[in-house]
């Protein structure tokens, strides 16, 4: 069960109209390292891993469904005014035959989001470390998208979401921990 | 450039066909350096944390675009 709150986790701003931007934040949001991945794989995995850190994996798959509503309000505000010319010169003049302005859940490339970017091992250790990774990766994709962009608007909404991933792997490594120091206890008694 | 990148040299060969980039830089953020958070760090006002993405300035990683607005 969720309550959803009718606002973004943390402002969006877009302070210039640079319809290209739209194409390449849908790496975040439909790609093999974006939100929509993250939130679907911690949502998964949750089912098959000890009592002690499934809060972890569901409070962190809820927050990346608010980033999803943050990248898509970003891609939002920069296509939504746009005409089929600028979609083209953007490189979305395929998105736009397929579905006018509607978001799809694709990669900068336009590859649809599958669900085989995403992994269940049933190995709480294996999930983990699968998670600090994409963690770190999608890290690094919001650098590059601070990189390809000189709004600094968008970047502070960009900046917010890399350092959230940031955090979201200390506490992925913290639950590590927890399975390991579990099974020290054991020992002991 | 800021403590948390590092600066790296790419080998550069007598006949590469571009200019070469000086050098190349990678992050490594504060989460490399924490396996379990200790308890009682100090914290940011809330409108800072919000802010920073943070509650916990030692968790903060800052990041400025590589080209600073040149494409």
């Amino acid at each position: 069960m969720w309550i959803y709150e009718k606002k973004l986790q943390y402002p969006v701003r877009v302070g210039k109209c640079d319809v290209r931007m739209a194409r390449y934040l849908m790496e975040q949001y439909g790609g093999a390292d974006g939100e929509l991945a993250a939130a679907l794989r911690y949502m998964n995995q949750r089912y098959a891993i000890p009592d002690k850190v499934i809060g972890v994996l569901t409070d962190i798959s809820t927050e990346e469904f608010a980033h999803l509503e943050m990248i898509a309000t970003m891609i939002y505000k920069l296509t939504k005014d746009a005409s089929v010319q600028e979609l083209e010169a953007a490189g979305l003049g395929p998105n736009y035959a397929q579905r006018d302005h509607a978001l799809f859940y694709q990669n900068s490339a336009g590859v649809p989001w599958t669900a085989s970017y995403i992994q269940a091992k049933g190995d709480p250790i294996a999930d983990l470390y699968e998670d600090i990774a994409a963690e770190e990766k999608a890290r690094a994709t919001y650098q590059w998208l601070i990189d390809m962009t000189d709004d600094v608007d968008l970047q502070d909404g960009l900046k917010f979401l890399r350092e959230r991933e940031i955090i979201h792997a200390i506490r992925f490594k913290e639950s590590v921990q927890i399975l390991i120091d579990e099974k020290d206890k054991k020992r002991i008694f | 450039m800021n403590s948390q990148e590092r600066v790296w040299t790419p080998y550069r060969g007598p006949f590469d066909p571009c200019p070469p980039v000086p050098f190349k830089t990678y992050v490594v953020p504060p989460n490399q350096f924490i396996t379990f958070q200790p308890p009682n760090l100090p914290q940011f006002s809330l409108p800072e944390a919000l802010k920073h993405g943070t509650l916990w300035p030692s968790l903060y990683s800052p990041y400025e675009s590589k080209f600073k607005g040149v494409r």
